[in-house]
């Protein structure tokens, strides 16, 4: 069982663009919320009224200052859950056989009535996708909402992970990143995805669409050539004060 | 990375308790009768000890038999069942040597190599994380069998044995100290990977994704005083190698074996807090805290 499958027949994941996500957290709530109420057990909170409170999620938003060579920082909201790796470390280091990746579509997930909690896949994941649960002390990971992708109960637009069904700035994407004809494939295709951290050899299926370059300011104007000159004798007041002012210096 | 005492305490005294195990095994002359009996006594409440502690450290115990099923792809698996194994040879051999006054080499030599191997699987844990690059390196299958090896010759009266072993050990672990060093300085895991935006320019963390702790913070961001390191390390040389050679070397060493011992045992679990404590997880990358979290600087 915590095999990795040698192929999958799909290989379902997120695309998520750096250059339209304003941050705001909402798939983190979407997630929270959805992977609450549904599928597994609770992600819980402890002490959530305290002063320590903490809580699992599947999914985090960080923020980055880029500093390029020339030009103003520019800030990076940076959503990050489990990215679905073809050779997830997760999966293999598990004793039990609760965490797995699935033939049909690559999703990686955890079987929680097998999970004994020992916490090694966290340490073998680079990404820090899983989470122990505070109360229920099984690990929790991004599922890709296989409660909501495959449900026949639900209308077909909300057949997707809660994180890209709520994102208000449609910076998430979901679908078949094994199929280059798939939107998805086109979309990292077209705008360069990245891999995160590919020299941890996990060959993630997730991808990142990185910001498109800022435009440059414009020193001028562009009607600037145009325009009058700006005039040298000044009158009245303004000029008063420019002569007084010349003759102090 | 969290220095957990159930990790710290299982990995210790089960060390020492399957290196004792693997003497009395694998010894052409193991002693016999009662003095067997005791020693057994020793490693096998030492061993076990240690392994029960490990269960403490789970969220779901009353799970633990499902380790069992996972030895193809799992190291923790595989330990379950050498030590398992391990502890189960032994019992006929122990039985000889206690009642009947003979070591039989069979069950004996197979004790004593599934006792290494079972420590050999606990280091494999450690060693395969490439995301903790001071582990992902030859030092843990080097320190946990020297520690057992060393600690079980001292621990089982062998003092001709302990006293080129704790030296050896020594030196293996300050090599070990520096070369983990590099291994944590030559990683190529940085922000500019972790985030893949090192082409856009210069990438800082900006903001956490949250304010509190969490368990991936407090489980892998873990940030302990830095000056301390070095003093710790000198102090734990000292316990496990330094002291009880001195010892070994007095007059009278079979009293002095026992406090001998305790001093190893307390520089081991030194050694071990720093292990885990040091050791610095990639995840840390994402919080910009790489260069805050483990000990380094000391």
């Amino acid at each position: 069982m915590t095999s990795l499958p040698g192929h999958t027949e799909r290989s379902l994941g997120l695309v998520i663009d750096l250059d339209t996500c304003v941050g705001c957290h909402a798939c983190v709530t979407a997630c929270k919320g959805w992977n609450t109420e549904n599928y597994g057990a609770p992600l819980a909170d402890s002490d959530a009224y305290g002063p320590n409170p903490v809580g699992s999620f599947l999914n985090r938003i960080h923020s980055y200052e880029i500093q390029p060579g020339t030009g103003p920082a520019q800030v990076v909201h940076f959503p990050k859950s489990c990215l679905h790796c073809a050779d997830a470390p997760c999966v293999t280091v598990c004793p039990t056989g609760a965490s797995y990746k699935r033939t049909e579509d690559g999703i990686v997930l955890v079987n929680e009535s097998d999970c004994i909690g020992c916490g090694l896949c966290a340490w073998a994941c680079p990404y820090g996708a899983r989470e122990m649960d505070p109360e229920e002390q099984v690990m929790k990971k991004c599922t890709l909402c296989v409660d909501r992708i495959y449900n026949e109960n639900l209308p077909e637009e909300d057949r997707q992970p809660a994180c890209v069904r709520t994102c208000p700035a449609g910076a998430r994407h979901f679908g078949d990143l094994s199929d280059p004809e798939s939107d998805v494939s086109r979309l990292v295709a077209e705008r360069g995805g990245i891999e995160l951290m590919p020299e941890q050899g996990t060959a993630p299926v997730n991808r990142y669409l990185p910001p498109r370059p800022r435009d440059e300011l414009p020193e001028l104007d562009v009607l600037a050539p145009f325009l009058e000159p700006v005039a040298e004798d000044f009158k009245g007041f303004v000029g008063w004060l420019d002569r007084a002012l010349s003759g102090l210096s | 990375m969290h220095p957990a005492p159930s990790i710290i305490l299982f990995t210790t005294l089960s060390g020492l308790g399957f290196g004792m195990l693997a003497f009395l095994g694998l010894d052409a002359t193991p002693p016999l009768g009662w003095s067997a009996l005791a020693f057994l006594f020793v490693a096998y409440s030492l061993a076990v000890s240690g392994l029960l502690a490990s269960t403490f450290h789970l969220g779901h115990p009353e799970r633990a038999l499902k380790a069992f099923t996972q030895w193809r792809s799992s190291w923790l698996s595989r330990e379950a069942w050498v030590s398992l194994l391990a502890l189960t040879a032994m019992v006929p051999y122990g039985f000889g040597l206690v009642f009947l006054d003979q070591a039989w080499r069979v069950p004996g030599v197979a004790g004593g190599v599934l006792s290494l191997a079972t420590v050999y699987a606990t280091s494999m844990i450690y060693l395969q994380m490439r995301t903790v690059p001071r582990w992902n390196h030859w030092s843990p299958p080097a320190l946990f069998l020297g520690f057992a090896l060393a600690g079980g010759a001292l621990m089982t009266g062998r003092v001709s044995v302990a006293l080129w072993a704790l030296p050896l050990l020594a030196v293996v672990q300050v090599v070990a100290w520096i070369d983990q060093e590099r291994r944590e300085r030559a990683t190529d895991t940085d922000l500019a990977t972790a985030t893949g935006l090192g082409d856009v320019g210069r990438v800082r963390a900006f903001e956490s994704p949250h304010t509190g702790a969490s368990y991936l913070t407090s489980e892998m961001v873990y940030q302990v005083g830095r000056k301390h390191a070095l003093v710790l390390k000198v102090i734990s040389v000292l316990l496990f190698a330094v002291i009880p050679v001195v010892l070994l070397l007095m007059p009278l060493t079979h009293f002095l074996v026992v406090p001998a011992a305790a001093s190893h045992l307390l520089g081991a679990l030194i050694q071990r807090w720093l292990f885990f404590a040091e050791a610095r997880h990639v995840v840390a990358q994402y919080y910009g805290r790489w260069d805050m979290t483990g000990m380094r600087g000391g």
